[in-house]
């Protein structure tokens, strides 16, 4: 088994998770990025979920697909997920796709942890 | 501009993907490098020649490991410019949902393309749809 592309650290429902990769871009990676976020999500319930973004200088489409079904898991645990520390490129991105509609974005991790509801 | 390196060409025929991506973004970064693309450019650009390759091997080769995707590169002062062809039948872009309309903006999947007519200056789709044709040209 390939090593972890994040670290998670969990208190009760809060869940904080780090990308390890400055790239988000292989597509096994991705798959395996979203399947160990999945799990940590499956195992709360109402999860409220930080995504740091911190390391990332890039990443792909694949990795926009995979934070969505993230998004959706979140959703269907009744849970919050929040993503911050954003390149201001890689946010851009998001801009582009209309995918900041979609999911919160914060400036900070404790800006996100604030508007956790 | 003084800048006057040499322009880079460069053709590859790619039959790994991940191989093959390992290949051309350090080339194509250096080549970038070199004729003074801007941080911006680089990001733009790389993240193009990304979405690019990945869906000539995934949707146009549907991953079969007998095919490869062909890659060329010219990149000067004033542009970057690429093509990938894959060996796949085609398709038209056209048919492709635009993924950042209300009704498709939950959808995970199909978002490369956007990407690349987004951070590129010309895309082009030759038909039958399996060569793109894009180029990144340097703001006057």
């Amino acid at each position: 088994m390939a090593g972890s592309h994040i670290s998670v650290r969990k208190i009760d429902n809060l869940i904080r998770i780090d990308f390890i990769d400055r790239n988000i871009l292989d597509e096994q990676n991705i798959h395996q990025i979203g399947e160990e976020i999945l799990k940590v999500v499956e195992s709360e319930f109402r999860p409220k979920v930080v995504i740091v973004f911190k390391n990332v200088e890039h990443m792909s489409s694949a990795a926009f697909g995979t934070l969505m079904k993230v998004n959706e898991k979140v959703k269907a645990r009744d849970g919050q997920l929040r993503l911050c520390q954003i390149t201001p490129r890689i946010h851009e991105a998001f801009v582009m796709t209309r995918l900041n509609r979609i999911f919160s974005i914060s400036d900070t991790y404790e800006t996100a942890m604030a508007s956790f509801t | 501009m003084t800048n006057s390196a040499k322009a880079f060409r460069c053709e590859h025929t790619l039959r790994d993907l991940r191989a093959g991506l390992e290949l051309v973004h350090p080339e194509a970064e250096a080549a970038l490098a070199a004729h003074g693309f801007d941080e911006g450019a680089k990001f733009a650009i790389r993240l193009a020649i990304e979405e690019a390759v990945v869906n000539a091997f995934r949707h146009g080769n549907r991953n079969d490991p007998a095919k490869s995707v062909r890659y060329r590169a010219h990149i000067d002062d004033g542009r970057a410019s690429f093509e990938v062809q894959d060996e796949g039948p085609g398709f038209d872009p056209k048919t492709i949902p635009d993924p950042t309309e209300d009704e498709n903006l939950e959808i995970p999947s199909g978002r490369g393309v956007m990407l690349i007519k987004a951070y590129m200056t010309e895309v082009e789709y030759v038909p039958p749809g399996n060569l793109l044709r894009m180029t990144y040209r340097k703001p006057a």
